[in-house]
């Protein structure tokens, strides 16, 4: 399933090559519809040729409708495609900024790399400039880095923030596009003297089919969590089976201490389990709310090994199943979950203590007198101190996909 | 519909010359701009899960002239740390490769079409000049604001927009709303 693993299909440079071609369209594309040019640029600004508007809004619905597209016909992952994480106040502030830069200089950075490419000299002026802008910026950040980093919403899609099918935005923003269309031919009829009739009648026949095509994405929907372990459980019910991804408490006590990664523990027990023990850093995060912890998992870096926990494996497993359909990588379970994780590292005066003669499979099996939460030697025990044994099968997988934005 | 004025600079009889042995192609229809640029868009996040962008790849290449030239300055820099620090390459990077392919892109389109000149664009009312200091001061702009926003045009308003993020559909209403609340103002020096 798309988005694929263009590095290790194609090794290093092979990877780069693709990026190349696609860079390569990109500019060409650009070059065709008349972006090299700085005239044709600034008129959108005053109503005389909307071609910025209707090129940008054309290609945004286009893109759009396939990515949800694909993605609703189980072709597309879309939590592997990036998606910009929002920071609304620099967003809004870079925004503004931008705006007035491209009305002040007559492009924006990658129409003004094609007006370059084609020797237009105010072009390689803008060039200069962006270089020297961004310069500024690497020098300068450092000295309001608080407010760069503030208002952090993370992956926020429009359908998440309306709480809406994304079918529903997909055909509310292919209408809005329609619409914008429609007045943007109005406008350039009343100020730049245009002919709406000169315009080609098969833009009649796109708009249907692009109503069509949103219109489907949204009978089809997008697939559910359960759609999404289905497809991928014949696969991953072996990993279960083989315990290829349940870790020794040694190994996870081995991960938090390795320096090159960084681990995410997610303890889906019940909140009372949760305070009586937990180790040092697990992050609450009962089953029934796992699912919601997602965009930030896709948020972290790319050498993050994520282990999921419970007082045994039932739940953990139902967790892990979760992750894996959403396609968060590296993840894995704690072998015997918190139980054995005690049965390991805590001291035997607890054990003898608070050992509870018979426990129910997946409940904890020590039960302090107190919610003792991570202030327990156990909580964060020193792998110096005990000797242990165990096949390590953390497999570190570069992350699929997404490496980290359209302008990185 | 567009203004091409020769620059001043370069010499009359060498323009009549390149003019009378090739006509500038027309533009294409910007529906038709728009459907193929959204193909190439969708292409992009489909295969790679990545999006276009422009900025990004010129800040590398920014970075690495920095690199060569003050290297312990950007290792103390965490911003360009992150991208140049100690043995790393700011240019090992896709977003290098985008825009690679981009200027090549452009020129080859240019050049099929009859549009690869020696030009400056600018306003009937306006010297070469000011066109030309103008966009420098606009990209210097443009480029501090793309890096504050975490993108340009092409890696938040297209690429963002088109996942429906909510950050980059802010942004694209921004950046519209900041050229036309600045568009009055300049009317002489485009119009």
């Amino acid at each position: 399933m798309a988005p694929y693993a263009i590095t290790e299909l194609f090794g290093h440079w092979g990877a780069n090559a693709v990026y190349v071609l696609i860079g390569f369209a990109f500019g060409a594309v650009l070059e065709m519809s008349g972006f090299g040019n700085s005239m044709k640029l600034a008129a959108q600004f005053y109503l005389k040729e909307m071609t910025v508007l209707k090129v940008m809004f054309t290609a945004i619905v286009v893109a759009m409708l396939l990515i949800f597209l694909t993605s609703a016909a189980g072709l597309l992952d879309f939590n592997l495609v990036w998606v910009p994480p929002t920071y609304l106040w620099p967003g809004i502030a870079g925004g503004l900024l931008m705006g007035v830069g491209f009305i002040i200089g007559g492009f924006c950075p990658g129409t003004s790399l094609v007006s370059a490419a084609t020797l237009k000299i105010d072009g390689i002026f803008f060039v200069l400039g962006a270089s020297f802008g961004i310069f500024l910026f690497g020098e300068t950040i450092q000295f309001y880095d608080g407010f760069f980093n503030s208002s952090n919403l993370g992956r926020l899609i429009l359908p998440d923030l309306f709480g809406v099918d994304a079918g529903v935005v997909v055909i509310a923003v292919t209408l809005m596009a329609l619409v914008m269309f429609w007045g943007a031919e109005q406008l350039e009829r009343i100020f730049g003297h245009k002919d709406p009739k000169a315009a080609p009648r098969w833009r009649y026949g796109a708009a249907g089919a692009a109503l069509a095509v949103a219109l489907a994405v949204l009978i089809l929907g997008q697939p559910t969590a359960e759609q999404r372990w289905q497809r991928i459980a014949a696969e991953k019910q072996l990993l279960l089976d083989q315990r290829a991804v349940q870790i020794h408490p040694g190994e996870l006590l081995s991960l938090i201490e390795d320096p090159h990664l960084q681990v995410v523990m997610l303890d889906v027990r019940t909140e009372t389990d949760y305070n009586l023990f937990h180790i040092l850093d697990a992050r609450h995060a009962p089953l029934s709310a796992v699912a919601e912890v997602i965009p930030e998992l896709h948020d972290q870096p790319a050498n993050t090994v994520f282990v999921v926990m419970s007082n045994d494996e039932v739940a953990a497993t139902e967790a892990w199943k979760v992750l894996a359909a959403e396609s968060v990588p590296n993840t894995y379970i704690l072998e015997g979950g918190v139980n054995r994780w005690l049965d390991v590292f805590a001291n035997e005066e607890f054990r003898a203590e608070y050992q509870k003669a018979s426990a129910q499979p997946d409940q904890l099996r020590y039960i302090p007198n107190a919610a003792l939460g991570s202030r327990l030697p156990a909580a964060e025990p020193n792998a110096g101190q005990v000797e242990l044994e165990f096949i390590p099968k953390v497999q570190l997988e570069m992350k699929r996909g997404p490496s980290g934005g359209g302008c990185g | 519909m567009t203004t091409q004025t020769p620059s001043r600079r370069f010499p009359r009889q060498a323009e009549a010359h390149v003019a009378a042995r090739r006509e500038a192609k027309p533009y294409i229809n910007p529906y038709l701009g728009g459907i193929l640029l959204g193909i190439v868009l969708f292409a992009a996040l489909f295969i790679t899960g990545n999006g276009l962008g422009a900025s990004g790849g010129i800040n590398r290449i920014v970075v690495f002239v920095q690199d060569l030239i003050a290297p312990t300055h950007v290792d103390r820099t965490a911003y360009l740390t992150s991208m140049a620090g100690g043995d790393l390459n700011p240019l090992d990077n896709w977003i290098v490769f985008i825009t690679l392919g981009t200027l090549l892109g452009g020129f080859v389109s240019g050049w099929a079409n009859h549009r690869v000149k020696v030009e400056t664009n600018r306003g009937p009312q306006v010297s070469v000049r000011l066109r030309w200091v103008m966009a420098f001061i606009g990209g210097a702009i443009m480029g501090y604001g793309a890096r504050l926003a975490r993108g340009c045009t092409s890696g938040q308003a297209l690429s963002g927009g088109s996942v429906l993020s909510v950050g980059s559909w802010t942004i694209m209403f921004a950046i519209f709303g900041g050229g036309y609340a600045l568009a009055y103002f300049l009317r002489r020096f485009w119009n």
